[in-house]
């Protein structure tokens, strides 16, 4: 494998080894709950505080502020669920939910479940290019609202004006403004003090998507929100989230924040350099760029070629040891095409062609030009096994 | 030897070498996302998970496909109870479970009663089992579910899952088992016991912590309602991207559970007693729990007429719990030891021993000496020890306030 070239980063990434050398520890001789009121366990606490203050630093918050889960989709989950719960208990009213039509699973499918519930739900649709129309935020009819856009979307890379949205929403509506940050951050300025500041009371980050481990998340919120827990039990998190933390992805996850926050703006501009060069290749040679119009992360590319099946191309591709994505993760395998294209109104056809290159941006992975080189040599050796092939057929 | 002398192994284990080495790789060159479909990298992660789901479900003798992972065994038991009882609702709404379950269960047993379930909370026998009479009692046509652990994490006894299993299938009413403290210590074979979910937890077995898993069972089939819905991770049961290394970890972990559980038993029960024996010539001790059906591993212990707070200070050589839960406003006594009848200051009076696979003689023969040394010592400054010396009751005394 070690010839192989991974551009799937918005899919997981390597764990940098700084962030292993701070996890194992808790993996070997530090293995005290932080419960235990003994100096070992006091000491696995005092690792947990200290990944807290590493997450708020790096993201602009209060360590108050963060409340560590097992993953995004977690985060997403309590925020929705926990918020929605909490002021159906508290007023009898249920809570009205919309987010964007391109929103992660993560946030549609707990959404659509509350209103299995009762709950009011409206997918805010977005346009051609991918970003959510803030006209429609302001159409919204219920009585109190959760409102969910993320600041950036895994498959196209589409960022959007969260700031100004939540400002647009605070304006002429009740209710509460959440962001999913899960691909943002480490490729994008994230700061919740501007968010919150601007009328967003909460934002989701997770550990696997900045060279941290699998295995922890924060969601990172007002302390004015009410909110149920997702998860009962001994009474972790102040509450919120019960269970025995998992110290050494926390550890993990406060060294990788720290590094995500530092020297954006130089790993950045090394991004848009194999951004554009990439993009430029992939033009040339026929392939339509999705959410082009608009801003987008430095490291991600959502392309099709008019006429070639995305799934048949990313199969060809791995088999040259080139991995890539033919749509999020999450979906990927499903047949069908990706709801974030149909909602920006990319034909059926086109959209069933999708792949997606996501770059290294982390400190200790960047994908730099010759790894955006060997995609395209390697994608040209493919292109021309499709061409031979038709031709043949 | 080293200090403080961990015997403290029902809070948490260390995690067994052999696992972090299984574990490492995923946590550096294999660090695909399991759920991606397209690329080599995911198809090793997606294998490595397989590979773990087939050793856990090994273990307890079900079906890889009955296994669904979670981030510990507090998340199985929320997703178990609440799963089940908002699927369910509309056969019923009344469940039972014990007032010794651990807080994963109780606390989302009274988020259930918020949202309008009933809830009967079952007082247990003096030695900490379950009183079969008073659940045979308790069930109702609306019963949907009981939920009863295997192994209780602080006097380690075994409840009669088998027994109870056979009842509650005989009417028709879901069981589920929260057997964190049971892996690696008891016998499980799902197969045979009637029990529809159980609740699974790697790092009480020497796996990792941030990892465990639901047993749902397939014949007859139950269904959940899912707690976190996304992408339809775990066949739509729990959504969430899957922590590979975790994952790989807990596999490993209950893979050498299932090896060694038998000889590791052995060679822990003959510590346990050891311990026991040694510390059964200071007087006015009492072992709280039944010693007959209870895992090896576990032996807790009430050193009457010895405060609380001072026991802990003095044994500060020997990590272990006592019988005192921390809460952010009081020191509150046991609810587990409180259940089986003791007092306020007994419960507080108590240290629970829990051994395991890394324990030695030496430090079993340390605990002896030393609990011995500072129950003397102590019981030589409490001036209640000396009315008890002198043969006076202290129920009949009229103790004057201040």
């Amino acid at each position: 494998m070690s010839a192989a070239l991974y551009l799937d980063y918005n899919a997981t990434t390597p764990v940098d080894p700084v962030v292993l050398e701070a996890m194992l520890p808790f993996l070997t001789a530090q293995y005290a709950n932080p419960s235990a009121t003994y100096e070992n366990g006091r000491l696995a606490h005092r690792a947990i505080d200290h990944a807290r203050e590493q997450v708020a630093v790096a993201i602009d918050a209060d360590p108050s502020e963060v409340i560590f889960t097992a993953s995004g989709s977690e985060a997403n989950n309590l925020l929705i669920q926990g918020l929605a719960r909490a002021h159906r208990a508290g007023t009898g009213e249920a809570l009205h939910l919309a987010c964007a039509a391109t929103e992660h699973p993560c946030v549609l499918a707990p959404m659509r479940a509350l209103q299995g519930e009762g709950s009011g739900f409206n997918e805010l649709p977005v346009d051609p290019d991918g970003v959510v129309v803030g006209e429609t935020l302001k159409a919204l009819t219920g009585h109190t609202h959760l409102v969910s856009v993320m600041l950036a979307n895994n498959e196209t890379g589409v960022v959007q004006p969260v700031t100004e949205l939540a400002g647009t929403f605070r304006e002429s509506h009740n209710g509460w403004f959440h962001s999913d940050g899960v691909q943002a951050f480490g490729k994008h300025p994230v700061s919740f003090r501007a968010l919150n500041d601007a009328g967003v009371s909460a934002l989701t980050i997770s550990g696997h998507k900045i060279a941290g481990p699998k295995g922890a998340a924060a969601l990172v919120r007002d302390r004015g929100l009410a909110l149920q827990p997702l998860i009962y039990g001994g009474g972790q998190e102040g509450g919120l989230r019960s269970g025995t933390e998992n110290v050494a992805a926390i550890v993990g996850f406060g060294v990788a924040c720290e590094r995500a926050a530092a020297n954006l703006a130089e790993r950045t501009e090394q991004a848009l350099t194999s951004q554009a060069w990439l993009e430029n290749a992939l033009r040339q040679r026929g392939a339509v760029i999705f959410g082009e119009g608009a801003q987008r992360l430095p490291n991600t590319t959502y392309a099709a070629f008019p006429g070639i099946d995305g799934e048949t191309l990313v199969s060809l591709l791995d088999r040259q040891h080139v991995a890539i994505s033919s749509g999020a993760a999450c979906g990927s395998g499903k047949a069908g095409a990706s709801p974030v294209l149909q909602a920006m109104g990319v034909d059926l056809a086109l959209a069933k062609g999708a792949i997606r290159i996501s770059l290294g941006m982390m400190a200790h992975a960047p994908s730099d030009k010759h790894s955006v080189e060997r995609f395209v040599a390697q994608l040209d050796t493919v292109l021309s096994q499709l061409q031979r092939f038709a031709a043949v057929a | 030897m080293k200090f403080p002398v961990y015997l403290d192994y029902s809070a948490t284990t260390p995690i067994d070498p052999r696992v972090v080495e299984a574990m490492l790789p995923y946590l550096t060159e294999k660090f695909g996302n399991p759920a991606s479909r397209s690329h080599q990298y995911g198809w090793d992660a997606e294998a490595a998970v397989e590979n773990a789901r087939e050793e856990v479900a090994a273990l307890v003798n079900a079906d890889p496909k009955e296994i669904v992972w979670t981030s510990g065994a507090t998340e199985a038991n929320n997703l178990a109870i609440k799963g089940a009882a908002n699927f369910y609702q509309s056969k019923g709404k009344h469940l039972i479970t014990l007032k010794t379950e651990h807080k994963a269960v109780l606390d989302t047993m009274r988020e259930l009663e918020r949202q309008g379930f009933e809830v009967t909370y079952l007082d247990v026998l003096p030695n900490g089992l379950v009183d079969m009479a008073a659940l045979e009692a308790a069930l109702r046509p609306d019963t949907i579910l009981v939920s009863i652990m295997a192994v209780n994490n602080e006097i380690g006894v075994i409840q009669p899952i088998a027994e109870i299993g056979e009842l509650l299938r005989s009417r028709g009413v879901l069981f589920h088992v929260d057997a964190a403290q049971a892996t690696g210590k008891i016998d499980i074979d799902l197969g045979k016991l009637k029990i529809d979910l159980m609740s699974f937890s790697a790092h009480k077995t020497y796996g990792p912590k941030g990892i465990g898993a639901l047993y749902v069972r397939r014949k007859p089939r139950v269904r959940l309602e899912a707690q976190m819905h996304g992408g339809g991770h775990e066949r739509g049961m729990r959504s969430g991207t899957l922590a590979t290394f975790l994952i790989v970890g807990m596999g490993e972990a209950f893979r050498l559970a299932r090896l060694e559980m038998k000889a590791e038993n052995e060679r822990i029960r003959a510590l346990r007693d050891r311990l026991l024996k040694g510390l059964s010539d200071l007087p006015e001790i009492h072992v709280n729990g039944d010693l007959e059906h209870r895992v090896p591993h576990n032996l807790n212990i009430s050193f009457a007429y010895v405060e609380g707070e001072s026991l802990m200070m003095a044994v500060k050589d020997i990590a272990v719990s006592s019988g005192s839960a921390c809460t952010s406003a009081s020191l509150e006594p046991s609810y587990v030891l409180r259940a089986l009848g003791l007092t306020d200051e007994l419960a507080h009076s108590s240290i629970r021993f829990s051994i395991g696979r890394f324990t030695t003689q030496e430090d079993i023969d340390f605990t002896v000496d030393l609990l011995h040394k500072q129950i003397g010592r102590l019981r030589e400054l409490s001036p209640l020890w000396e009315m008890v010396q002198e043969g006076i009751d202290l129920n009949s005394v009229q103790w004057a306030a201040h």
